[in-house]
């Protein structure tokens, strides 16, 4: 009697420890806006991660790029949404402001492990000394560059300075009799990458830090050299009538259209030129004040992050599913098949990369580059193009409006500080 | 002699009509041609000067019909719109016809209420619509999409002002004649009004096609995403597929077009009234 | 005596007809307008961001808030100018062009197509090919201004134009609803009021301020109506012009409910964002009511 207790019982037992995984199916929300290729990828990624981890489901859910925020905004506000958001790390801390995300859980992912393993940028997103996301791949700017224009030209190599930039942009563009600009030799836009150029590159190569080392404080006009590199910066477009801001992605369309000859712009655009087959073009590193000068670069990212809905079981997957879309692995998959940087040390070291043509140029951008810590990537930028307006379209004084700016800067990151 | 003259006036009025219309309809049209020859262009044609494309290459509409759900998009467009259009000519013309001809209470104030419905901006009311579709297990589902539109003020609106046209003594007569209301309604009143519910399908029809914002946020799954939805997909962080959009723009009209050919020619005189008062 | 009794109850009747008519209707906008419109009214007293879990109540905060921000009466200012200008202009041509077409004998449906496909094509499509006209340098416009002479004109980066360039595309964009409408209308009219004022020998002056404009006018009621409410709430034109969508350059575009928008979906200000609607649906509201009062007349035949 008592061994056929104990045989049933041990039966159950192994009955529940067999069935328990299976019947603990978790399934869980991976949210991403749509780019074709990292779609494509994402789902074949989450069926090899299905099958490593038979208990967990991974649901993958797409939306366009530019109605990021309303979905997100619809689903949280009815109680949905994702529990993995892919989220571009400088709208981050406003979400993470409102408590809609989670630090990562420290036992799958320590800081330190994190700081050893992934480039020195990714601090971005590490906020009250937690990290709240990990990225797959991060960007960096380069300048590209026509060489069939440049042939024409008769210039043999890129510009090493912005002096030398801009006097071989004033030769490379055209106008007609009547002064309509027809090919801008370079791509000058504020809407682009060039604000970033401005805060992150000019900036700094000019002695000028952008923010203070706590990143509490806007420091864009603590010294002379801001006001005159700010003036200079917008004199290419005003005074020496080398481009024009157009609009959103204009830079690189006229660019691609072969009426821009130079552009500076991230990593991301390679897919979008390279496919091009009209276009003989060229990537170089961003030139430096002078040589041997400071060399500054901007760097970003979109991340995964854990959000508030993920709690207990749904945690554990989630944190299972964060490590494993941002191991070595997958980043070096990722950048055959969507042809973005890895964010890992050390593949941003191989050697090959770090010499490709292409890459080769953002791969070694990315040991200079500065991620910034936007509080409010949208708000900020938006203020950034209202100055640059100013000065271009009301002939406002750069001093007053850099001086407007920084005010105005100042006041969204206090606004930001002082809710946490 | 003098009736030549009234002849040659009539051609010449009707001369300057079509040459003033023939100017205007060009003006109306060059942006969308525009539109149409970029169709074909090739995505680092398109930001070249010349409007006309290097060829007439069919790859960029081959794409659409093969590579991109476009077809689905259509259908799910079309289950939406021939839904809410019906919903909206049952309700909004039988609500419309209430209003301008019944006596009741609250006449007015009814009245009011349904119009200030259309001063609420419909981007504010997505929120507690999502959150109704959440509860009622809406998402997704063609009744997600349509419920907004199933009956409009716009419409109730539209077809109360024709039937005020309707003179009161033909439905009076109607009425003497032992017809009840609602034999009034869909005898007397509702062949009076054929150019304004032409009109209504029209707007409706078009209305709930180029319906963006709500469709984007109730449908998550690309199976139920409407054609607008779909385009929207065209355009990442990187870049826009404008090729891909003036394509799928170019096919979308073509639905519409048909149905504003087939309906406008009900916006003709109806049926000439008698019995009027001089 | 008797006979009023009887028409007691037929008003009863009628009543009774009426709210049968009207029942499922509705009890539909109470769900799917009133509701919602209320909801928003309850965030506008409410501190509610749109990722916050909480939505503490803040009483009046919100109004004063906005009516603080330089932006809301930027956005209030540019909308009326875009109601005050569009509305008549967009009126005027619509009814113009449908009095044209009401008249020709041939090719009706395939002029009446033509002037109609502008309002068929997706505001995202057409916004792009307007874009590029007016392009500064090599946009149509521009090449024409400088081949005939004459300065280039910055359409869309100068803040001094850049919302009437817009406007111009609103209009092209939408001027098809009143030419359907007013051909509607126009068809209604009778013949035999036509022929009456023909054999009393009015000219064709008289007839139009006589006839088609009175006759016309729940049509003009309707339309004028109509367009305020879409100009007052003038959105995706904006959004998709402006260098963006931020309404700009320098705020000179940004329309109200583009701000509400962007307010409530870029910074998740809901609170604000519902107050702005409130204070919106306010104005709008009493300008239809002065419409209705002023524009309605009755004919009397």
């Amino acid at each position: 009697m008592k061994n056929r207790i104990f045989a049933l019982s041990l039966a159950v037992l192994m009955v529940l420890a067999f069935a328990a995984p299976s019947l603990a199916q978790v399934t869980i929300e991976y949210w991403q806006y749509y780019y074709e290729s990292k779609v494509k990828l994402i789902d074949e990624l989450i069926k090899v991660f299905e099958e490593q981890n038979p208990g967990i489901k991974v649901e993958h859910i797409t939306f366009p790029y530019d109605s990021f925020n309303e979905q997100v905004a619809a689903a949280v506000a009815a109680g949905q949404g994702p529990d993995v958001l892919n989220i571009f790390y400088g709208w981050l801390p406003m979400y993470l402001k409102e408590g809609f995300l989670q630090p990562l859980p420290e036992e799958y992912f320590s800081v330190e492990e994190i700081e050893n393993r992934f480039i020195p940028m990714v601090n971005a997103v590490k906020v009250d000394g937690r990290y709240w996301a990990l990225p797959t791949a991060v960007r960096s700017l380069a300048l590209f560059y026509n060489v069939d224009h440049f042939k024409e030209e008769g210039f043999d190599g890129p510009p090493a300075t912005w002096d030398e930039l801009l006097e071989m942009a004033i030769k490379l563009t055209r106008r007609t009799d009547r002064g309509a600009l027809v090919r801008s030799g370079y791509g000058w836009n504020v809407t682009g990458q060039d604000w970033h150029l401005f805060r992150e590159v000019l900036l700094r190569q000019w002695g000028v830090a952008p923010l203070s080392e706590d990143n509490r404080t806007v420091t864009m006009n603590s010294d002379p050299a801001a006001y005159e590199v700010m003036e200079w910066w917008i004199d290419w477009s005003r005074k020496y009538g080398v481009g024009e801001e157009e609009g959103r992605g204009l830079y690189r369309d006229t660019f691609l259209a072969g009426r821009a000859s130079m552009i500076v712009d991230g990593s991301f655009g390679i897919g979008t030129i390279s496919a091009n087959p009209n276009l003989n073009w060229a990537v170089a590193e961003l030139p430096v004040k002078e040589i041997g000068g400071e060399k500054a670069n901007f760097g970003s990212f979109w991340a995964h992050a854990i959000t508030r809905n993920a709690t207990g079981e749904k945690l554990e997957a989630a944190a299972k599913f964060l490590e494993f879309i941002t191991s070595d692995e997958v980043q070096r998959v990722w950048l055959e098949r969507v042809g973005e940087l890895p964010a890992s040390r050390e593949l941003a070291q191989d050697p090959e990369l770090r010499n490709d043509p292409v890459y080769g140029p953002f791969v070694r951008g990315l040991e200079y580059s500065h991620a910034t810590f936007f509080v409010d990537e949208q708000k900020e930028r938006e203020l950034i193009i209202d100055a640059v307006d100013k000065v271009l379209l009301l002939n406002a004084p750069v001093k007053d409006t850099l001086d407007q700016l920084v005010e105005d800067l100042q006041k969204v990151r206090d606004e930001y500080f002082n809710s946490l | 002699m003098a009736v030549l003259n009234v002849r040659q006036r009539r051609v010449l009025q009707q001369s300057a009509l079509y040459v003033c219309l023939t100017l205007g309809a060009l003006a109306m049209i060059f942006p969308l041609i525009w539109m149409f020859f970029t169709s074909f262009k090739t995505p680092w044609e398109i930001y070249d000067v010349n409007i006309l494309p290097q060829s007439f290459q069919l790859e960029n509409y081959q794409y659409l019909m093969k590579n991109t759900g476009f077809l689905r998009w259509l259908w799910v467009s079309s289950v939406v719109v021939v839904c809410t259009t019906i919903s909206v000519l049952v309700f909004d013309s039988l609500v419309g016809y209430t209003l301008a001809k019944l006596e009741f209470r609250f006449k007015n104030v009814i009245f009011m209420a349904i119009l200030a419905t259309l001063m609420v901006p419909t981007e504010m009311l997505i929120i507690p619509w999502y959150i109704m579709s959440v509860d009622f297990g809406l998402r997704d589902t063609y009744l997600g999409i349509m419920f907004p539109g199933l009956i409009t003020a716009f419409g109730i609106f539209l077809t109360r002002q024709f039937y005020e046209g309707v003179p009161d003594d033909l439905l009076d007569a109607a009425r003497i004649d032992g017809l009840n209301e609602l034999g009034v309604y869909l005898r007397i009143a509702l062949p009076q009004v054929k150019p304004a519910l032409s009109a209504l399908v029209i707007f409706n029809f078009l209305g709930n096609w180029n319906a963006f914002l709500w469709p984007l946020i109730v449908a998550q799954s690309p199976r139920m995403r409407t054609i607008p939805v779909g385009i929207s997909f065209f355009s990442n962080e990187v870049t826009t597929a404008w090729h891909l959009i003036m394509t799928a723009s170019t096919c979308a009209i073509v639905p519409v077009l048909i149905v504003f050919v087939i309906f406008q020619k009900h916006i003709i005189k109806g049926v000439q009234l008698s019995g009027l008062k001089g | 005596m008797l006979r009023r009794q009887k028409r007691l109850t037929l008003r009863q009747q009628q009543e009774r007809w009426a709210f049968a008519f009207m029942g499922i209707p509705l009890l539909f906008f109470a769900f799917i307008r009133f509701y919602p419109a209320l909801y928003a009214f309850n965030i506008s007293l409410r501190n509610w961001s749109m990722l916050a879990a909480e939505r503490p109540f803040v009483g009046l905060q919100n109004y004063r808030d906005i009516f603080a921000d330089e932006v809301f009466w930027i956005a209030l200012k540019n909308t009326f100018t875009y109601a005050l200008v569009g509305v008549p202009l967009q009126i005027i041509i619509g009814l113009g062009i449908a009095l044209m077409l009401y008249n020709i004998k041939r090719l009706v449906p395939f002029f009446r197509a033509l002037y109609f496909v502008p309002y068929v094509t997706s505001v995202v499509a057409v916004a792009w090919v307007w874009r590029f006209m007016y392009q500064p340098h090599i946009g149509i416009f521009n090449r024409i201004l400088l081949d005939l002479g004459f300065e280039q004109i910055q359409f869309l980066r100068n803040p001094d134009t850049a919302l009437f360039s817009i406007l111009a595309m609103i209009i092209w964009h939408g001027v098809g609803f009143q030419i359907v409408l007013f051909l509607a209308g126009l068809e209604m009219i009778p013949d035999t009021f036509y022929e009456a004022a023909q054999i009393d020998g009015a000219n064709s002056r008289q007839i139009f301020f006589r006839i088609t404009l009175p006759l016309l006018n729940p049509t003009i009621v309707f339309v004028v109506v109509m367009s305020s409410i879409r100009y007052l709430q003038v959105f995706s034109e904006v959004m998709n012009m402006s260098n963006e969508g931020l309404g700009g350059p320098l705020n000179s575009t940004i329309s109200t409910v583009l701000h509400i928008y962007r307010t409530a979906f870029h910074r998740f200000d809901m609170g604000r964002a519902s107050a702005m609607t409130v204070v919106l649906f306010v104005i709008v509201l009493v300008i239809t009511m002065i419409q209705m009062k002023l524009v309605t007349r009755k004919f009397e035949y």
